[in-house]
Formats: C-alpha cells, sequence, structure tokens
C-alpha cells in the first residue's frame, strides 16, 4: 500500500509538471498562440473559429458519402461536438456521473440492512421468457445507438443508458443473475483509461489533449471521423457501466 | 402537427399537476415518468432526436425505475 501511494505521488508530480510546462510553451509561427492572462485575443480564438464556419468544412459544400477528410467528418453535428471539439467537457461529464454512482454506492453501503432484494423470488412466467427474449435485443440495439453515434442520433450516453435499462431487467426478472462488482470496476476502468489515453496519445503527436488524430474518412461512412466512434464507444461503456451500478447498489443494497 | 402538439403539451400538464396531488408515491412516480416520456416525443418533433433519445432511455425509463426502487427502500409507500 506504501509503495501504491508512492507510485500515485510520483504520477501525479509528472503530470503537474507537465501541465506546468505547457502554460509556458512559445507557440511556432503559424500556430494558434496562447497569450497571458488578460490579453488574449478573443475574435481570432474560438468564438469566430467555431461558430461562423460549417462544423464538417470550412466553407465547402459538403456532400454526404462523397465528401472525405474533413475536419470533423461526423455526419452527425451532435456528435461532432459532443466527442470531438468539445470531448473534454464530455470527460468532466461521465467523471460527474461516476461520482454520482460512487456516492450512491457509498451511501447505501454504510448501513448493511437486512432487507431482501428487491426482485421476486420467482417472477412471473411472462415477465422471465420476455425478458430472457428482449435483453439480448436490448443489448444489441445500445450497441448499434453507439457504433453509430457519428452518422445517425443517439451516441455514447443514449446507448449506455439503453444497456443499464436492459441489466435493469434482467435483475429484475431473475432472483439469480448477479453482475460481479469486479467486471463493473473493470469494463468502468478500462473505458475511463481508453478515453484519457486517446487525449494523451493527441497530446503527445498533436499538440492538445482530445485530438482527433485518425484520418477522417469519406462523411457517412461506419468508418469515418477518426477517433469520434473510438470515444464514443468508451463513453458508452463508461456510462453503462456507472449506471448498471447504480441500479445494482439500490437492488441489492 | 401543432394540434398534436398542444394534445401532448396538455396531457403533459395534467401528469405534472398529477405527479403533485397524487396521495400515493407510487402514482406520481408513473405521473412523472409520463411527463418525461411526453417531453420526448415533444422534443423529437422539435427536430432534437439526441435529447429525445436521452430523455426517452434515461428520463423516463432508468430514472423511474430508480425511483420505484428508492421508493421500496424507504417504503413510505406501504405505511401510508
Amino acid at each position: 500500500m506504501k509503495f501504491r501511494n508512492f507510485l500515485a505521488l510520483i504520477i501525479v508530480a509528472v503530470f503537474a509538471f507537465i501541465i506546468f510546462q505547457a502554460f509556458t510553451i512559445v507557440p511556432a509561427a503559424g500556430e494558434i498562440t496562447i497569450n497571458k492572462f488578460g490579453q488574449a485575443d478573443l475574435s481570432n480564438r474560438t468564438a469566430s473559429r467555431y461558430i461562423n464556419k460549417n462544423v464538417n468544412s470550412d466553407s465547402k459544400k459538403v456532400i454526404y458519402k462523397e465528401s472525405s477528410n474533413l475536419e470533423s467528418g461526423s455526419a452527425n453535428i451532435v456528435t461532432s461536438v459532443v466527442a470531438n471539439y468539445r470531448s473534454f467537457d464530455t470527460l468532466g461529464e461521465i467523471t460527474v456521473l461516476f461520482l454520482a454512482a460512487a456516492g450512491i454506492a457509498i451511501v447505501l453501503n454504510l448501513e448493511k440492512s437486512e432487507k431482501s432484494r428487491f426482485a421476486a423470488k420467482e417472477a412471473s412466467l411472462i415477465l422471465n421468457t420476455g425478458i430472457k427474449i428482449i435483453f439480448p435485443l436490448l443489448l444489441l440495439a445500445g450497441a448499434y445507438i453507439f457504433i453509430h453515434g457519428h452518422l445517425s442520433p443517439g451516441g455514447g450516453f443514449q446507448g449506455g443508458a439503453v444497456i443499464a435499462t436492459a441489466f435493469l431487467l434482467k435483475m429484475l426478472a431473475d432472483y439469480k443473475f448477479e453482475i460481479k462488482e469486479k467486471s463493473i470496476t473493470l469494463v468502468e476502468s478500462a473505458a475511463g483509461i481508453v478515453f484519457v489515453g486517446l487525449g494523451l496519445y493527441g497530446l503527445i503527436t498533436r499538440g492538445s489533449f482530445l485530438e482527433n488524430f485518425l484520418a477522417t474518412g469519406t462523411v457517412g461512412e461506419l468508418f469515418s471521423g477518426g477517433t469520434i466512434a473510438v470515444i464514443y464507444t468508451a463513453i458508452a461503456f463508461k456510462v453503462g457501466a456507472e449506471l448498471t451500478n447504480i441500479v445494482k447498489s439500490l437492488i441489492e443494497a | 402537427m401543432p394540434l398534436i402538439s398542444s394534445f401532448l403539451i396538455l396531457i403533459m400538464l395534467i401528469a405534472a399537476l398529477a405527479a403533485l396531488f397524487f396521495d400515493n408515491l407510487l402514482n406520481s412516480i408513473i405521473a412523472a415518468g409520463l411527463v418525461s416520456l411526453i417531453a420526448s416525443v415533444l422534443f423529437y418533433f422539435l427536430k432534437a432526436p439526441d435529447v429525445a433519445m436521452t430523455e426517452a432511455a434515461i428520463g423516463a425509463g432508468l430514472t423511474t425505475a430508480i425511483f420505484v426502487l428508492a421508493l421500496y427502500k424507504t417504503e413510505r409507500g406501504k405505511s401510508e
């Protein structure tokens, strides 16, 4: 335990050093310059650049299934904002959700009550059979929603919520069905690590955190949008694991 | 379309008031879930399908289930 604390201290110190260094970088010619506090020229920054242009290209017309190598490459404008331009905000959002899930689990485990599980010992035949049929379909629907997040409405949050609903129904119907705490933790932390790892890789190779470093491809195809699909898949697994954990702690506490 | 929207908004208002004035908390939860469901349909009419999906999955689905589970934990619904 002592060694782990020491390791954590070292990692935090290294990250603090990197973040401190990032503020003192002198930008090369042609890059976006970072002025000192209070001297920033806002007219050349986010506001004019992102509001006065098409999300997918600077001024050219975007044609579905034909335009390629655009800046964002996502057919869904909401996704290009949530998982590309503002993906750091999304990282904060899923952290908030994680803290909510952790808080619920902590509060419910404070006193071990003798109350029984919510689900009936023998659920009715209709509920049991219906959920046996609908459970894989719901998982498939959730996977479809988050995999096609950059093409059609929906995305990581919606797909994760649908997956969590599937597990909620399964837990209600089947008294013996249990998800191990460890597997939820594993999925949740792996998804978080993938998200932050993609961000750090963008920081190392392209110079800013969570920058899209893959080729954006042709608009409207499944393999397009660069890192958007990967980030949304990570978000879906993280949100699904967190919401499943909330439901599980409420049912089993 | 405005007629359908007004009808849905009317049902939504009635459901919201019913959620406030129901004596049984379980009925209130179901009425609140109905408000979320109609809100998601209205979001779809307003051409915001992303928000509509979130509202349907989280607002109408998971939140209702979590409220029911919390009600079962506190057992207020049974004693009254």
